[in-house]
């Protein structure tokens, strides 16, 4: 591991293991931002880890932000890093200033149908907007929204959401998720950007993606040290055959999650890949699955109770793999792209880098 | 705890050429009707074609070229394997020797077994088996009973292997044999000797595989003599060669595309109106492809750096025999057929049909499934 990864890595373990405590869990899923968290994560910069020095960045690449992000999903950090990575990097696509603190992003547009209406220079916003994650502790909420069918970035403010009607229901991780109906809600920016769709879900899918390349590392961490520990009929449960063999297919889901995110990673330093996203998305899915049913099999009823930290993982598991496209949007997207294709032209196509 | 990573492999400028190379050749070779694509796995082979490759240069490629070997590297050398099999190309009967046998040999034969043996094998004239499996040794391999005794010059191995593939189309095998009786340390005594199949004291008889093909052996040795020049390593360090062997050819292309031609098949058959629950499957494959596909390759980096990623390639052959044994089975869902046993046809029919009789040896070849995951259970530290 590179210098600068080695110090990330070390920065995010230090302020998770400090932070992310059974009451900060305990408290934010009762609807209580974790300030104190967040602070530390700001104190050295790290919700900025997208954005560049002149946009008052910490200079870090694409590659390092997904890193920070992986590890901070690796401790089940309850708080919108990915969603302020997301509006960060959507904003300075659309040419938009990127404004301080806590940003979240609309997270599944299916059901949003957001409208910027007025004829004036800066118009309002009307319409649903669907299960914004930390919809009512973000200082701004980034949505796509349309105008003469045409597709625009739009900046919310704090005050604009508290005044629109909402309703907060919580993901299985018991994290905030808030649905805002906007009557001519004030903005403060806006700005054209033809592919914003696109790129918030296959940015959205990657930055999923790869938390739940984290959560799986740590989720494989936690079944091997409970089964060498665990002592069922005289021996640590680690030793029996069945046991093992579970673990080694645990360790090929996290391993080919880890694969897979870093390749799309890899290519999507400037915009999403679409196909290495969608590969991700849906092999890193899939092993979410498999792999939170593996890892909870190993911990028994142990890790089924509120006691364990393993669900603080497996219920982020369970919710990102259905964000931002689930496993079928995303296979149904390669197959179409490889039919397209066509059999003779696949290989080609699988190696062209 | 085992954090894992698969960096990236930028392969060099010379892969990307060598690549259209072997594209342009098996195209030339299938134009003229050599061989027929989206039949053949690797374990399909055709001594002719083999010579062919061996012309081209595109077998022992890594080795030196005083015994006819091309010095390429090893990334080229997967480049080059990975087109063969995605091409489809009959590649089975200097598989072995290619993947194994030589580098063994190359790395711990005497000078003469190079000299002899590796410019044969290079031009695609000399193929190898393994003979490792004994009638009560399968995945325990140290369970092996076969022995040899010295003798003047050399020494007499006696004793039966089993399971032995292409023996019957082979020049030489490799065999796993005990020179010393079983101590305390069981993997101690098993000694690696070059087997001349035109031997006296030995008799090869076929076991028939479950589709009624001849490819297994049965190979019975009677004072079968070997000259100390064929013992492969030292006498006594047989194990470690072995297990070792085993570790560099459980990440490769081999691994996972055994029923890649049943996938585009699959596609071709599905093309014209394809549903909703094909589309899916389709893009599910191509997605696991893709991702072992970058396994592998790290995997190939990190051995041509002199690193030992065991647990990483162990990981590819898991994964990737448990994604070609499920090509068959979910496509004998989505495309209405009753498969065939045949092995000349092109018939979909009878692409699945091989593809599912052929699909329980994709997990337990170069050692089982449950094999494989004790060794990946110990890799990741239980205790």
């Amino acid at each position: 591991m590179s210098d600068i990864r080695d110090d990330l890595e070390k920065t995010v373990d230090r302020i998770c293991e400090e932070h992310c405590l059974k009451e900060v869990f305990m408290s934010s899923e009762a609807g209580v931002w974790p300030q104190a968290l967040w602070q530390a994560l700001e104190e050295v910069g790290l919700p900025q880890a997208c954005l560049n020095e002149a946009q008052g960045g910490s200079g870090l690449s694409f590659e390092d932000a997904m890193f920070v992000l992986r590890r901070s999903a690796y401790h089940a950090a309850p708080v919108p890093l990915a969603e302020t990575f997301l509006a960060s990097r959507l904003l300075s696509a659309a040419g938009l200033k990127v404004p301080e603190g806590v940003l979240s992003v609309s997270v599944s547009h299916a059901k949003d149908s957001l409208e910027l209406n007025g004829s004036q220079s800066i118009p309002t916003l009307s319409g649903h907007a669907h299960r914004i994650p930390w919809g009512l502790s973000c200082d701004h909420l980034v949505v796509v929204a349309h105008r003469d069918e045409q597709p625009y970035v739009v900046l919310i403010e704090r005050e604009a959401l508290a005044q629109s009607r909402s309703e907060l229901v919580k993901n299985l991780a018991g994290e905030p998720r808030v649905q805002f109906d906007f009557t001519n809600a004030p903005i403060i920016a806006f700005a054209p950007l033809a592919d914003a769709q696109e790129r918030l879900l296959c940015e959205g899918a990657l930055m999923r993606s790869v938390q739940m390349a984290g959560a799986l590392q740590r989720s494989l961490g936690y079944s091997l040290q409970y089964a060498n520990d665990r002592v069922q009929f005289g021996r640590p449960i680690g030793k029996f055959q069945a046991v093992q063999h579970m673990l080694a297919v645990l360790a090929g889901h996290v391993a080919a999650s880890a694969a897979a995110a870093d390749a799309a990673i890899e290519l999507s330093s400037e915009a999403p890949e679409p196909f290495f996203v969608a590969v991700a998305k849906s092999r890193v899915g899939e092993a979410a699955g498999k792999g939170a049913e593996i890892a909870h099999q190993v911990h028994g009823a142990m890790g089924f109770t509120r006691e364990h930290n393993l669900h603080h993982l497996t219920r982020r598991l369970w919710s990102w793999r259905d964000e931002f496209g689930n496993e079928t949007h995303w296979q149904t997207r390669i197959g179409e792209m490889a039919l397209k294709q066509g059999a003779d032209n696949l290989w080609p196509f699988l190696t062209r880098l | 705890m085992h954090d894992f990573v698969f960096p990236a492999v930028s392969l060099p400028e010379s892969a990307s050429l060598l690549r259209q190379q072997v594209r342009d050749f098996l195209k030339k070779e299938r134009d003229a009707g050599t061989f027929t694509p989206r039949k053949n796995s690797w374990s399909d082979g055709d001594a002719e074609f083999s010579r062919k490759c061996g012309q081209a240069g595109y077998i022992g490629m890594v080795w030196p070229k005083k015994y006819g070997g091309q010095e390429r590297t090893a990334l080229d050398r997967y480049v080059m394997t990975e087109e063969m099999l995605a091409g489809g190309a009959p590649v089975g009967a200097h598989w072995v020797a290619d993947r194994q046998s030589g580098n063994q040999i190359l790395r711990h034969g005497s000078e003469r077994a190079r000299q002899l043996i590796l410019p044969q094998i290079a031009a695609g004239e000399c193929f190898f088996a393994i003979g490792m499996s004994e009638p009560d040794s399968g995945s325990d391999l140290a369970a092996v009973r076969t022995s040899a005794v010295k003798a003047e010059g050399g020494w007499k191995i006696t004793g039966t292997k089993v399971w032995t593939s292409s023996a019957h189309r082979a020049h030489y095998l490799i065999a796993l044999v005990r020179t010393a009786p079983k101590e305390e340390n069981r993997h101690a005594g098993m000694t690696q000797f070059i087997v001349d199949l035109k031997s006296p004291g030995l008799k090869l008889s076929p076991i028939l595989n479950i589709y009624g093909a001849h490819d297994w052996n049965e190979v019975v040795f009677d004072e079968c003599f070997v000259p100390d020049d064929m013992v492969v390593g030292e006498v006594g360090g047989g194990w470690n060669m072995v297990t070792s062997e085993l570790a560099f050819e459980r990440s490769g292309p081999d691994r996972f595309l055994s029923t890649y031609q049943l996938l585009l098949a699959s596609m071709e058959q599905l093309a014209e109106k394809p549903d909703a629950r094909s589309v899916n499957e389709i893009g599910r494959f191509v997605a696991h492809l893709t991702t072992l596909r970058r396994m592998s390759t790290s995997v190939a980096g990190m051995l041509t750096k002199g690193e030992k990623p065991i647990l990483e390639a162990a990981l590819v052959k898991d994964i990737g025999t448990a994604f070609e044994r499920e090509i068959p089975e979910i496509f004998r869902q989505l495309i209405p057929s009753e498969p065939l046993m045949d092995n000349e046809s092109l018939d979909f029919d009878a692409l699945l049909g091989m593809s599912t009789l052929k699909a329980p040896g994709f997990t337990i070849r170069g050692g089982t499934r449950e094999i494989l995951r004790g060794m990946i259970a110990k890799g990741l530290g239980l205790r």
